[in-house]
């Protein structure tokens, strides 16, 4: 077990540098440091030393890869990409284009997030799971015709209309909670309340819909038929026999996004203005402050890769048949 | 003059393949089995029929030129420099008769009130619109004036429709079969679910008849800040959505491809690098590498604005982009699928034989492997399609989607945002867009859902 | 006496819109108490349905018409659902086909019987583990214990089906039904399975359905025998008098279609005599001492820390015109050495030596293998997954000939036609598709694809076993037909002793990738000389001697 998990994060560094050599490429070479600096000084009638300086504050001054001009060791050290993008691997974020310590923002922002993230996975699972066993029980019927049809309605409505028509409904027209904000402590309870419920209910289509689909097929393979025989009641069935095989599948498309949940869901934060690290994204793509924007896709492949990881683990308690090695 | 962008191209290109695929499958019928069954499928086939008229208007808004002004006396044409579409001509003058700001839906009279001076005194008053019921004498009368219209056209809707129906019997079964047709269609006696069609067809030509005679005098779906109609805005958007759809498949799908049937089929270290290339890709979040792809070309475009000087190729070329970013992204779900399908493959008797038989490695995996795995590509360019529309709005929600100069569901929804904040509320240009784009993505799950049933062999409805 | 089941005029059809179709007709049959009653039927035969129909389990999408399942004189179809649950499992237990299916695999054993146990006896705790253990023990298991807490993948294919037939007497039922219950297992635990069902049904007074389209399986096992064939009952009989004289044609064909020494040289599809092989004999291949060793990886390099040897050091000789049998159980490596030759995977070891032989070096030996490749031709057991279904069969057939010999154009066509009509095929079939065909016509188009390349040697991996006992009649004329047409040396690997016994010439015996025993047919047959081989010949379901 211990040799496996020294395996698998072994085998995801090459994956992490393949990231961060993406994202360097993407951020430094396909625009040299001077047009970002430009854009960011507002292109029109920017001086070279405007354009200097602004480089200079930020280090992006340096050579990419190899500095010639620098002492021993540091020819390869003081260069933009072992400061930019190697540091990323001991989390050291640096500081964003605005001169903030994007570390400190992560660490304020990421509890916010969580607070959204996973009362609306949990909810979420929990209710697409028990309406995808309604549709199961009675498959074949027209309760499940028009329920999976009830879905795909579900699924085809736009995520944002769920949120501006939520969020006009619910906080403007019923005025139940406030519209937008947080508060820290037992009060983000109000703040949290509409966010969830949204991105329960936007999930719910296709959510349920992908649970159906795994038990109907676990309901047609043999060992199904094997309990029947036996005289296994129906409901035994559903959930001593079905449940338990779904799980496989239902619980590894879970884990996998675990982590991920630190980061929040862009939209909804952004549009509830949840200070969380979601919205930090959005702000920061709004500000093309590409620091950021550096540092979250690097988190966001670093929690992936964890998620990955969890999902093998959980197989184990899961699902007998499989022992890491 | 004619002008092709490169999104027109490459939208043809696609419909020329598609073309192409229908006419190999039609002269191979052991291919045609499952297309048969979708056919039998009536919301796939109803589905099917709305999503013809949204191909409608986006390929007749694909077709673009720019039109003549004038012709001088040597017989020389001079071309103007807009660029405009032959929906644009259909459509027309509903994006030329512009408000002055918002307008409810119907509406005669402005949203907002204006100062008017008359007779030195001046009014807070609702004014007259310069277009909406613009032939009206009275405003009073506007209720019974678009009661009216909608009905009478709704009824030539209605009757033309007959006539359509009547026509094609007589025209596909001949005179002597025409009434036995008919009633088959009517009685739903037909194999394919011909009466849910044309059912779908004469509700979706009424409401055709009703908009387009209603739009000559009034604007349907109100007007936006600017003025311009919103029924317009939501009608353009269409092309937009449509080939962000589409395209985005045509240019992933050779990647996906070859990558995964190679990856399945040789294994080894092929396999491995291309394990890798989209575990990479694939572990960083879809909308952060799509935002900062978009931000780098952002960027890109700005430093060199002088290659994309002209508004229209600019925005074209960004849609272009975007819809190659979104490939970047989303190549690697069809190519896991499909290495999961070729090691499937592999393991068939057919692939032994083939190589007992000494044929060569490209042609094993040409004729042998890519026909078995292709009702996976099927299955999930439909499945993608839906969720690409629904894309674009998100993406242009935040800034890193479609350019802002173009229409898009996903801007008019980014504008409603601060609409819905308003007071008294604008909440038309958001429903607009939302019955639009909620028509295209349910009737294209729906479809996709007759898809995976009539092509995947383990789908529930066959048991065997 | 008053019959435990009693099934009367039972139809069943598909329930879908539009396309009604009866899929068994009629069916009406009783079983006595303690008595062991056989449902004997090639595939399709509407068997396994008839079962299913019994205890109410019809797939979806299938209903019943009519007809009545009465159980001790009350009828099962016309009780509510819920009380069929005692019935299940109650008073009918059923075993099935795929042990490696059929039981949950996220359940351990013990708790897979335990549930059965506490739903009919209304065992729990200590009491249920205690009642689950001497199950196990009734039905063969020596340490109990470690079966009880096992999953199911960590047993084999005859321990998984001893426990579902341990769960299926949970409720001490008084029918058992088991449908096709050795079908997947190899021949010596099949013995073992019949042998402990026969022993539980003597013990037990409990009476018996047995599903099978094995004959000689059936032979052994059953007292009365009826014969199903698309959706009807044909005849049913006693034993004694079906295999005696039994009364319908279809019935008698059954019986005389069986492969078996005693009918070498004469067609088993209308007893004509064969033509004989012209004399061959002369040697066309040698193998010397082929062995195929697959890597084990493990840690943290996937460094090879073994070897799998499916193939060991194997050598045998091909003659023309002769048939060599490969007979060995699953596992043994059959079909391994079968793509070894074929280079479809790479040996690790072993050299062949042709007749006439090829120059010799390093440089020779591996022209000996690619001359071996390119003159032996292979057909698969599966007949569905050996033709790729997108192809059209003249494109199939005409592959090899088009790869091989630049065949094109009209050419191509004649040939192909002419290879069709050699395997007994209309030449029109040609622009047909594979699904359009049966397993046996898809069968011989393997053949003709396999022709097409005018090979020397062809392998022939367990080509009739998928197939039903008149379609392998067939099949086995045709190849004996080719093989003295065309002086054809085979390589049959089979699992079936009464085939090797009715067409090869020599045999070799395999077991755990080593050839055990090899030598002339009838010889080794009659008088073997190893422990496994004598274990196999004695594990093979015997017909009784009975007047055709």
């Amino acid at each position: 077990m211990i040799a496996y998990i020294v395996r698998r994060v072994l085998y995801a560094l090459p994956i992490l540098v393949g990231v961060n050599v993406l994202t360097f490429s993407l951020f430094f070479i396909v625009n040299s440091p001077d047009d970002v600096a430009r854009m960011h000084l507002g292109h029109r009638h920017v001086t070279q030393e405007q354009v200097d300086l602004w480089k200079r504050d930020r280090g992006y001054d340096r050579p990419l890869f190899y500095n010639a001009g620098a002492p021993g060791l540091s020819r390869l050290s003081d260069t933009i990409f072992f400061d930019e993008s190697l540091s990323l691997f001991v989390f050291d974020f640096g500081r964003s284009d605005s001169g903030r310590d994007i570390g400190q923002d992560i660490r304020q922002r990421m509890w916010p997030s969580l607070a959204i993230a996973v009362p609306t996975l949990l909810l979420g699972v929990l209710i697409n799971i028990t309406f995808a066993l309604i549709m199961v029980f009675f498959r074949a019927t027209y309760v499940d015709f028009w329920s999976v049809m009830f879905c795909i309605v579900l699924m085809s409505v736009s995520g944002l209309f769920y949120i501006i028509g939520g969020q006009y409904l619910v906080g403007k027209l019923l005025k139940l909670v406030p519209i937008s904000g947080y508060g820290g402590g037992w009060s983000a309870i109000k703040f949290v309340l509409l966010p969830v419920l949204i991105g329960v209910v936007s999930g719910i289509g296709a959510g349920s819909r992908w649970y159906r689909t795994i038990f109907l097929e676990e309901a047609s393979k043999d060992y199904v038929r094997t309990a029947r025989a036996k005289g296994v009641g129906e409901f035994a069935i559903l959930f001593r026999h079905i449940l338990p095989n779904a799980l496989i599948p239902i619980l590894t498309g879970i884990v996998v996004i675990l982590p991920l949940l630190f980061m929040g869901s862009l939209i909804i934060e952004s549009f509830f203005g949840i200070p969380g690290l979601g919205s930090y994204t959005i702000d920061a793509i709004a500000r093309e402050d590409f620091a950021i924007v550096r540092s979250m896709v690097f988190l966001g492949s670093v929690l992936y890769i964890a998620g990955l990881l969890l999902t093998d683990i959980s197989y184990t308690f899961v699902d007998p048949r499989v022992r890491l090695s | 003059m004619p002008v092709v962008l490169l999104t027109d191209a490459f939208f043809f290109a696609l419909i020329a393949l598609t073309a192409f695929y229908a006419f190999y499958v039609a002269r191979r019928p052991h291919l045609q089995t499952a297309w048969r069954k979708l056919a039998r499928d009536r919301s796939a086939m109803v589905s099917l029929t709305v999503i013809a008229f949204y191909f409608a208007v986006a390929l007749l808004d694909s077709i673009h030129f720019r039109p003549v002004l004038e012709t001088s006396e040597s017989g020389e044409a001079v071309y103007s420099n807009e660029v405009v579409s032959l929906f644009d001509r259909l459509v027309s003058p509903l994006g030329e008769r512009f408000e002055k700001t918002y307008s409810e839906p119907l509406a005669v009279h402005a949203y907002v009130k204006e100062t008017v001076e008359e007779g030195g005194v001046r009014h807070r008053v609702y004014p007259r619109l310069e277009h909406g019921g613009a032939g009206l004498g009275d405003a009073r009368r506007a209720a019974a004036d678009i009661g009216w219209r909608a009905a009478a056209w709704g009824l030539a809707g209605l009757l033309s429709c007959a006539g359509l129906l009547l026509l094609l019997c007589l025209a596909l079964a001949g005179p002597g079969r025409a009434l036995r047709a008919l009633r088959a269609v009517v009685c739903n006696t037909t194999g394919p679910p011909l009466r849910a069609v044309a059912i779908t067809v004469t509700l979706i030509v009424v409401a055709i008849f009703v908009v387009a005679g209603l739009s000559h005098d009034y604007h349907v779906f109100g007007t936006d800040k600017i003025g311009e109609d919103v029924l317009y805005q939501a009608l353009k958007s269409v092309r937009t959505g449509f080939l962000i759809g589409t395209l985005t498949t045509l240019i992933m799908l050779p990647f996906a491809l070859v990558l995964g049937v190679c990856a399945g089929y040789f294994l080894g270290w092929v396999d491995d690098v291309i394990q890798y290339l989209y575990t990479t890709l694939n572990s960083i979040p879809g909308v952060l590498l799509v935002a900062a792809m978009v931000l780098m070309l952002q960027l890109y475009m700005d430093q060199h604005s002088e290659q994309f000087n002209d508004l229209v190729t600019r925005a074209d070329m960004r849609l272009l982009f975007l819809c190659a970013i979104l490939g970047i992204t989303s190549w690697t779900g069809l190519c896991r699928l499909l290495r999961a399908e070729t090691l499937k493959v592999k393991e068939m008797d057919y692939i032994d034989a083939a190589r007992a038989l000494g044929v060569a490695r490209p042609l094993i995996l040409l004729r042998h492997v890519l026909p078995n795995v292709m009702h996976i590509v099927i299955i999930t360019v439909a499945l993608d399609f839906s969720g690409l529309v629904l894309a674009e709005a998100v993406l242009s929600y935040i800034d890193i989607g479609v350019d802002p100069t173009m229409h898009s569901w996903g801007n008019m929804i980014n504008s409603a945002r601060l609409e819905m904040a308003r007071e008294p509320v604008v909440w038309w240009p958001l429903l607009a867009a939302m019955v639009f784009l909620f028509g295209l993505v349910l009737c294209a799950n729906l479809l996709a859902d007759g898809v995976r049933n009539a092509f995947d062999p383990r789908s529930e409805w066959n048991p065997s | 006496m008053e019959p435990l089941l009693s099934v009367r005029d039972l139809c069943v059809e598909t329930a879908l819109p539009g396309r009604r179709e009866t899929l068994l007709r009629d069916i009406a049959f009783d079983i006595r108490p303690g008595e062991s009653f056989a449902l004997l039927g090639e595939s399709g035969s509407g068997k396994s349905l008839t079962a299913l129909s019994i205890l109410r389990l019809l797939p979806d999408g299938l209903r019943v018409r009519r007809g009545a399942v009465r159980l001790h004189g009350q009828d099962l179809l016309r009780r509510p659902e819920m009380s069929m649950r005692d019935v299940r499992g109650g008073s009918i237990g059923m075993i099935f086909q795929e042990p490696m299916t059929s039981l949950n695999p996220v359940l351990t054993a013990g708790r897979q019987l335990t549930e059965a146990l506490g739903l009919h006896r209304g065992a729990r705790g200590a009491r249920a583990r205690d009642a689950a253990l001497q199950l196990l023990d009734e039905v063969g298991i020596d340490d109990a214990g470690r079966v009880f807490a096992s999953y199911p993948h960590e047993l084999s294919g005859g321990m998984k089906q001893r426990v579902m037939i341990a769960a299926a007497l949970a409720g001490e039922p008084e029918l058992l039904i088991a449908d096709e219950p050795t079908t997947a297992l190899d021949v010596t635990i099949q013995a073992q399975v019949l042998g402990l069902l026969k022993k539980l049904q003597a013990d037990r007074g409990m009476a018996m359905l047995f599903i099978s389209h094995d004959l000689s399986v059936v032979a052994g096992i059953a007292e009365r025998i009826a014969v199903m064939r698309a959706g009807e009952i044909l005849e049913q009989a006693g034993a004694g008098e079906f295999f005696g004289h039994a009364h319908h044609e279809y019935s008698r064909r059954l019986c005389t279609m069986l492969p078996g020494l005693d009918k070498r040289g004469q067609s088993l599809f209308d007893g004509a005599r064969l033509p004989p092989p012209p004399r061959g004999g002369e040697r066309l291949a040698e193998v010397r001492n082929l062995a195929v060793h697959f890597p084990v990886r493990k840690g943290l390099f996937k460094r090879i820390v073994g070897h799998v040897k499916a193939v060991d050091g194997v050598s045998f000789t091909l003659r023309r015109a002769h048939t060599l049998a490969l007979v060995g159980e699953s596992g043994s490596g059959k079909t391994t050495i079968a793509r070894a030759l074929l280079g479809l995977v790479e040996p690790t070891a072993g050299e062949v030596h042709l007749a006439p032989p090829v120059a010799g070096g390093a440089r020779g030996a591996a022209d000996a293998w690619e001359r071996l490749r390119r003159s032996a031709q292979i057909v698969f057991q599966d007949p569905f997954s050996s033709l790729n279904p997108k192809m059209q069969v003249g494109q199939l057939i005409g592959e090899g000939l088009r790869t091989r010999h630049a065949v094109r154009g009209d050419a191509l066509r004649d040939r192909v036609a002419e290879l069709l009509a050699q395997v007994g095929l209309s030449p029109d079939y040609m622009h047909r598709h594979p699904h359009q065909f049966s397993g046996g016509q898809r069968q011989r188009i393997c053949i003709a694809r396999a022709l097409a390349v005018e090979p020397e040697l062809i392998i022939w991996d367990e080509p009739t076993s998928a197939l039903d006992v008149s379609v392998q009649a067939r099949i086995l004329d045709l190849f004996q037909r080719l093989q003295a047409d065309l002086g054809l040396s085979y390589l049959f690997i089979t699992h079936d002793i009464s085939v090797v016994a009715y067409m090869a010439h020599e045999v070799a015996v395999l077991y755990r990738g080593r050839i055990v025993e090899q030598g002339e047919t009838a010889p080794l047959l009659s008088a073997p000389d190893h422990r496994y081989t004598r274990e196999l010949l004695s594990a093979v379901p015997a017909l009784p001697a009975f007047a055709a």
